[in-house]
């Protein structure tokens, strides 16, 4: 795909906007990023972030209760948001006749949401149910994004479970949610991404019609979140009730990938390299030649690359047989990684890696919903929207030595290890 | 949440107002009709029927291959077939004649590509994509996986054990679990229910069994290819054909054998200790994909529980939170459909979410929906048809799955026309049939020591 033209342009009111235009489809994406996510919230208010974007969807100034989803809806569109460490995502994805109705809604919860006690309530019901359906009440639930963390991290923000515990949701109130909008929703702490079927000046018009009289209030300071790496290894264990077979995750510190994308870029090689395919090190030995993991898994950010930033995490996950130790598992693992570090991959282990990486970019860009969300988060995130059409090349660009090299750095003496026990016995 | 000190931010009130006042919703624009489709549909010597599109919106093909791949025999009791048919999926893309394992990985890798095998009670999917300049590989690793899988001794050893720990890790799953049990209640000994072996029955398959299977069920006359990316239909078309010359087969892939009807009755309990939460599970006999009646029942289900906007979503979740989760879809085979309607909620409501969401089901009859309903579910249907088959792999999942029901791509465009014409009384007329609460039946999974008090109270729940 050529590489589509990007407009940008930012409101007085501080809203950052990146247009997308591609008329292969009548269709078009809109998303408002917040730059607020669960590593904000602060103590005592676990899962405030994400019980917040679940009260952005309760109505505004214009808009009943209910009437956002019906108004997406009714126009033939799909909606969602979600929460993540670094950030708050809303979108929706129509036929290309709504799109000025989706700015309307994004405008006016940006302008005017309605907090009260009521939605508040409710929607802690309802995130409570999410977090039973998520975590509570199935094997395995919340490994490794919210068990990892707390083993590979020390303060608050990295380590908290960004779900919420029970008593900290319960608690919130309608004023800590009229705190966090002012402090964290402002225009000028978000940018609006509008991809697919658009005329960039109407689209501009509008966005400037809808989005230009929200009131300008201070973007918020970003605090650090940096701490140092792990000292040694850390070790915990956790037990699962409803598991019938144990697990690891092993987890390491990556370069910050907003000041070095590349350095961050060899890892995701590296994952590709341990766990992509039946040809892959770490799938042919564990699972396929010793037959003693089930389920593998590596890769950069608890959420998926390039979505938070520092720091950020490199984990390796695996569903093992009772038949082995965890550590015969983290010793083969550490074997490979050795022999990586030892001698880089050969030049077809990284020609698959990437060939694998360009099909996954064009697949996701296909799909709206990933390439307008993939825009915008890029735009938040690194102040780039374009990196997600240059990264096949980057990818590609990653060398065989700048593999080892990440390898290497993946050292025993400096990660966490979460070990997942079964504790239901037979069931 | 800061402690004191001076306040620094507005009130909730102060925040949902402006001096303005709400604003109108805007209208909506003029929608652009979407490109007309390029394809070709065809059937290949061998039998196999062919359907490429072309969609050129990014450089990559996506390959569904959908073989019929049901058991033959009547009934599971003593059938290994589900256990042969599990080993074969997870074994026909680890060796041929001429490729290994690595082999077959690395030729895909390299052309940005993958290829996957599942299987069902119904069919052997195929699903995979590459680059569009690597369409050949696919096409040639699937001829050589079709016409001369190996099922090497040790993959097929080795994926026999690993298989038992999957299906031991899959039942650990609430939604698992529920859906088993629906399943069964369903449909009994029939193999439509049997979606995974058991593990002895794993144990008894042999390799000869597996390798027999192949040869005898994986047949090109019954099957659908379905290719959509950046080609030219007609010359994508050809080269399947020549790919696939080869694969040839007696007969004609086996289709699922008729279903008995779903009758309505009682919620069966199913005890899961300890749990949190609960599983609701219904299920009613509903009208096929080619009734003509069909676009009425969509919108019908819309309303009820088919979308967010729906009476159910908006009663259990929006009202009450009893859920995260609920929603209705229909569910079909290419003997019929049914509708079938999940909710998980937290264990003190589950009496409670039942209750309503039986009376959201009486309501539909009672008090039909209304225009305005009808036309946001209309408006949905017709729109995200366009934006779920917008992308290559979207749109060619959605083929394979009409084309195994007797459609076509002309459906696209048919469709959203069929849904135009809907009137509410022919909506109202298919609420009140389908959705009457005696057609129902169903399972519900979760803590049977706190659910009964309150379950027995009700009513229409047996308990095992």
């Amino acid at each position: 795909m050529a590489s589509p033209e990007l407009h940008r342009f930012t409101l007085p009111n501080g809203l950052r906007v990146v247009l997308a235009p591609d008329a292969s489809a009548p269709v078009v994406g809109v998303s408002v990023h917040y730059d607020v996510g669960f590593r904000s919230e602060p103590e005592g208010r676990t899962g405030f972030a994400h019980l917040f974007e679940h009260l952005m969807f309760q109505g505004s100034e214009s808009l009943e209760k209910l009437a956002h989803f019906r108004h997406v809806q009714s126009s033939g569109g799909t909606f969602n948001g979600s929460t993540h460490p670094d950030y708050t995502d809303y979108y929706q994805v129509l036929p290309s006749a709504a799109l000025e109705r989706a700015l309307f809604l994004e405008a006016d919860r940006m302008r005017a949401p309605k907090l009260t006690e009521e939605n508040l309530r409710n929607q802690i019901d309802v995130v409570k149910e999410e977090i039973r359906l998520n975590v509570l009440n199935r094997p395995y639930g919340g490994f490794p994004w919210i068990l990892l963390p707390p083993v590979l991290f020390k303060t608050f923000a990295n380590a908290h479970n960004g779900y919420g515990d029970f008593v900290d949701l319960e608690s919130a109130t309608v004023d800590d949610c009229a705190e966090f909008f002012d402090t964290y929703y402002s225009p000028s702490n978000a940018v609006l991404t509008v991809a697919g079927d658009l005329d960039v000046e109407r689209t501009k018009a509008l966005v400037e019609k809808h989005f230009g009289d929200v009131p300008a209030r201070p973007k918020p300071e970003r605090p650090s979140f940096a701490e140092p790496a792990p000292q040694g290894e850390v070790r915990q264990e956790h037990g699962d009730p409803l598991a019938p077979l144990p697990a690891i995750a092993i987890g390491y510190r990556v370069p910050d990938p907003v000041t070095d994308v590349d350095g961050y870029l060899a890892y995701l090689v590296l994952a590709g390299v341990l766990t992509d395919g039946d040809g892959s090190r770490l799938q042919q030995r564990l699972v396929h030649r010793e037959g003693i993991v089930i389920d593998l898994n590596a890769g950069c950010g608890l959420f998926g690359p390039l979505e938070a930033r520092d720091p950020d995490t490199f984990s390796i996950t695996a569903i093992h047989s009772t038949e082995v130790t965890p550590d015969q598992v983290i010793t083969a693992i550490d074997e490979e990684l050795q022999k990586l570090a030892q001698e880089p991959p050969s030049a077809e282990e990284l020609a698959k890696v990437t060939a694998r990486w360009a099909s996954t970019m064009h697949k996701e860009h296909d799909r709206l919903t990933n390439r307008t969300l993939g825009l915008g988060s890029a735009e938040l995130l690194f102040g780039r929207a374009e990196l997600i059409y240059e990264l096949p090349e980057r990818i590609a660009s990653v060398s065989v030595d700048e593999v080892s090299a990440a390898a290497k750095a993946l050292r025993p003496d400096s990660r966490a290890l979460l070990l997942v026990k079964p504790t239901g016995g037979a069931q | 949440m800061t402690t004191a000190s001076a306040k620094t931010h507005r009130t909730a009130e102060e925040i949902g107002r402006t001096t303005t006042g709400p604003r109108p919703l805007p209208e909506l624009g003029s929608q652009r009709a979407p490109a007309e489709l390029s394809s070709v549909d065809t059937v290949l010597p061998n039998g196999l029927r062919v359907i490429a599109v072309r969609r050129s919106t990014v450089p990559m093909v996506e390959v569904r291959l959908r073989v019929p791949f049901a058991d033959p025999a009547g009934s599971t009791t003593g059938s290994l077939h589900a256990a042969a048919a599990e080993i074969l999926a997870n074994t026909v893309l680890t060796g041929t004649e001429s490729r290994t394992r690595v082999q077959i990985d690395t030729e895909l890798a390299l052309v940005g590509g993958e290829l996957d095998a599942v299987v069902d009670p119904e069919r052997l999917s195929f699903t995979g994509n590459a680059l569009a300049t690597g369409l050949g590989t696919v096409l040639d690793v699937l001829r050589d996986v079709l016409t001369s899988a190996s099922y090497p001794a040790e993959e097929v050893e080795r994926e026999r054990g690993r298989l038992v720990e999957r299906i031991t890790l899959a039942r650990s799953q609430p939604s698992v679990i529920a859906r088993e049990a629906l399943q069964k209640l369903l449909y009994g000994d029939h193999p439509y229910a049997k979606e995974m072996p058991e593990a002895d029955e794993v144990a008894a398959v042999s390799r000869e069994d597996v390798v027999a299977l192949h040869a005898k069920a994986l047949l090109p006359r019954g099957s659908v290819l379905v290719l959509v990316g950046d080609v030219e239909p007609a010359e994508a078309v050809a080269q399947v054909g020549e790919a696939l010359a080869a694969w040839q087969g007696e007969g004609e892939a086996v289709q699922l054998p008729p279903l008995p009807p779903v009758k309505g009755g009682d919620v069966r309990l199913v005890h899961r200790v300890g749990a949190v939460q609960s599983q609701i599970r219904l299920a009613a006999q509903v009208i096929p994909r080619t009734d003509e009646r069909y676009p009425a029942l969509q919108l019908a289900n819309l309303v009820y529980g088919g979308f967010f906007s729906s009476r159910l979503v908006e009663n259990i979740r929006e009202d009450k939170g009893y859920t995260y989760s609920a929603r209705s879809h229909p569910e079909f085979t290419i003997h019929g459909a049914t509708l079938l309607i999940d909710a998980d909620t937290a264990s003190d409501v589950t009496a409670a979410a039942l209750l309503e969401t039986r009376y959201e089901l009486a309501r539909m009859g009672m008090v039909p929906p209304s225009q305005s309903e009808v036309d946001v579910a209309r408006s949905y249907a017709v729109g995200t048809l366009l934006t779920s088959t917008s992308s290559q792999s979207g749109l060619a999942s959605f083929l394979v799955n009409l084309v195994a029901l007797g459609l076509g791509i002309d459906y696209l465009v048919e469709h959203p026309q069929r849904l135009q014409t809907v009137t509410p009384e022919q909506v109202a007329a298919a609420a009140l049939e389908f959705f009457a609460p005696g057609n129902f039946t169903g399972v519900l999974v979760g803590d049977a020591e706190q659910l009964k008090p309150k379950l027995a109270a009700l009513g229409g729940v047996s308990f095992q």
